[in-house]
């Protein structure tokens, strides 16, 4: 179990954690998400005591890091910054690791065996793909079976079959018991793999939920209705105390049938069954009726729209930049 | 590479059957580090190469051109005080490698990262700096010993025809062992500069710095009883009394008395580094 209880960090002006509290329960997957420079890594190297807090507590099992004893038999730690020398063989980084904790160099061996480096494990790391050095850090964080394991943006860089790899490996580590928080900006990665989500922008908490409940939180159900008769439907639905939007979607949008240039409304306020039995009462004919769930990423940017490090560009700034580019270049 | 050899090997329970790990398996775990990298076996082989290297060239080029007590102040010199001519150059220029290696063991554990593993699996900052000194420490003392005392050996062998010197002489036994003290203990002193600085070429400016320059710029102050006792009491310039049989400088410490300002100057930089290793974010 990880607890952060009051963390908070201050970097000169900045503060990057702001009192931040939760707590990792065992047994599942927790995701730790917000957008870049949100605090992730930062709260993260606090709970590891690489980084000293500047207020408040974070501990593992009941104990700050620098107490635990043979610390990596507890807690696993795969870190986004590179944390290996590159003149030194793979094998090697590990043995030094496993020296510490006085574990054998079976454990090294099985480790390296894991994640299918043995044939590269005499190799500098230096010349490791990005994906071969994920898969050493794993094997790093994993030597001491440890009960709680932290990783910060695991997946980065990896190609499709590496993250499927990880995301399974978390899956089963959590399904024996274990803690496991996986910091990641990405949603759909999260949406997938973590149960529970503890999203954080600016260094303040933001959710501290199930990842369904973030979800259902977020812009609430929509149906998409498609019908040749907007306007009466919209009257409909008005009348039952639903929302119905018309959307501009251009002929043929993907999922539909393309050759369909019925409009399409977005409702919400009521579900499908209801707005099927408003329709079939009122004799409205309809081409499409489909509930919409909503994502995790439109959760993520509800939730984190106030607190991005970045200043909000919409489509009409990111379309006009290219142009006043252009027109520097003439000038 | 399937979930389902990952979950056979997780849960073979071999991290369990280790021991619990004491400052044995610390410098064990040092050593494994410093031996894995290629600049250990560069420097060490180059501080081989230059100490007893120049021992050869500098005795031989005395033997090669003798002309007599009278004709030239070196021929004087190797005859009043040989360990100078065996010692004095090659020391010198071969206490830069040592410096090179005792910076590099610590700077580069900052410029590729590995100290974040490193503090992870030791997070207690005074045992994982303290395994490193110790392993460094013996590594050098078993070393430097052998080379300075080879040194020595080459070195009598090409004076033999001239000079006489044996170990038996009055302060040459002291002054080889001693030889080989200075330079681990510079080196640990070129170490705790790195620790502090957790850059290597500042760290190495900063050590040669210590070596080399301060000598030369000691030179250059009046010759008075203040500035006497401040140069003195330099690390190099302290240190390198304990390898010499007729120290050349103002002659305020002894042999050992030197040596023991270096360890003074080499204990309290570690004690600073140590303490700002535990203040400092990784």
């Amino acid at each position: 179990m990880i607890e952060a209880r009051d963390l908070s960090k201050r970097f000169g002006d900045t503060l990057a954690v702001d009192h931040l509290s939760f707590t990792v329960q065992p047994g599942r997957v927790t995701g730790f998400l917000g957008p870049n420079g949100a605090g992730k890594s930062t709260t993260m190297r606090m709970i590891l005591g690489l980084d000293h807090p500047t207020g408040g507590t974070a501990t593992i099992n009941g104990k700050p890091y620098a107490q635990l004893t043979s610390p990596l038999r507890t807690v696993g730690a795969l870190l986004e910054a590179k944390s290996v020398h590159t003149g030194r063989s793979a094998r090697n980084h590990l043995m030094f690791l496993a020296q510490t904790q006085g574990l054998p160099s079976s454990r090294v061996d099985a480790m390296l065996d894991l994640v299918g480096l043995r044939d590269v494990a005499k190799k500098r790391a230096g010349a490791f793909s990005l994906g071969m050095g994920q898969r050493l850090g794993v094997a790093a964080a994993l030597l001491g079976d440890p009960q709680v394991l932290l990783l910060d943006e695991p997946v980065n860089g990896l190609d499709p079959e590496g993250v499927l790899w990880i995301r399974n490996l978390m899956k089963h580590l959590a399904s024996q018991g274990k803690t496991v928080l996986v910091s990641s900006h990405l949603m759909n990665e999260m949406a997938v793999t973590a149960d529970h989500l503890i999203v954080i922008g600016r260094g303040k908490l933001l959710a501290d939920a199930a990842t369904a409940d973030v979800i259902a939180r977020g812009s609430g159900q929509s149906v998409r209705v498609r019908t040749p008769e907007p306007g009466r439907l919209t009257e409909l639905v008005t009348a039952e105390g639903g929302k119905a939007v018309l959307a501009d979607t251009p002929p043929g949008d993907g999922g539909s049938a393309a050759a369909d240039e019925a409009p399409v409304l977005t409702v919400t306020g009521l579900p499908a069954a209801r707005i099927g039995e408003l329709a079939a009462s009122a004799s409205v004919v309809l081409h499409e009726l489909t509930p919409q769930l909503a994502s995790l990423e439109d959760a993520f940017l509800e939730l984190t729209s106030d607190s991005l490090e970045f200043g909000h560009l919409d489509s009409a700034q990111l379309d006009s930049q290219p142009a006043q580019a252009a027109d520097g270049g003439v000038r | 590479m399937t979930t389902t050899t990952a979950a056979g090997q997780l849960e073979s329970g071999a991290a369990r059957s280790g021991v619990r790990a004491g400052f044995g398996h610390l410098m064990l775990a040092e050593w494994t580090k410093i031996r894995s990298v290629r600049s250990t076996a560069w420097t060490l082989i180059l501080f081989v190469i230059i100490t007893i290297g120049l021992t050869a060239l500098f005795t031989w080029v005395t033997i090669a051109n003798w002309t007599g007590l009278h004709a030239a102040p070196r021929d004087a010199r190797a005859l009043a005080d040989p360990t100078s001519i065996i010692f004095g150059p090659s020391i010198y220029l071969g206490q830069l490698t040592i410096c090179v290696l005792g910076v590099l063991l610590i700077t580069t554990e900052y410029s590729t990262g590995v100290i974040r593993a490193s503090l992870l699996a030791v997070p207690k900052r005074f045992p994982m700096l303290g395994a490193k000194i110790a392993v460094f420490a013996v590594l050098m003392t078993v070393l430097a010993e052998i080379v300075v005392f080879c040194s020595f050996f080459v070195g009598s062998a090409i004076l033999h025809s001239r000079v006489s010197v044996s170990l038996s002489d009055s302060g040459v036994l002291r002054s080889t062992v001693g030889a080989g003290l200075y330079l681990t203990v510079f080196g640990l002193f070129a170490m705790a500069i790195g620790a502090l600085v957790r850059h290597t070429a500042g760290a190495i400016s900063i050590a040669i710095g210590v070596a080399f320059v301060l000598p030369i710029l000691a030179g250059l102050l009046p010759d008075t009883s203040f500035f006497n006792h401040l140069v003195a009491y330099l690390p190099q310039q302290a240190g390198s009394v304990v390898y010499q049989v007729h120290p050349t400088g103002s002659q305020l410490l002894s042999a050992w008395e030197g040596f023991g300002v270096l360890c003074i100057w080499t204990a309290l930089l570690l004690a600073i580094a140590t303490y700002l290793l535990d203040r400092r974010d990784a």
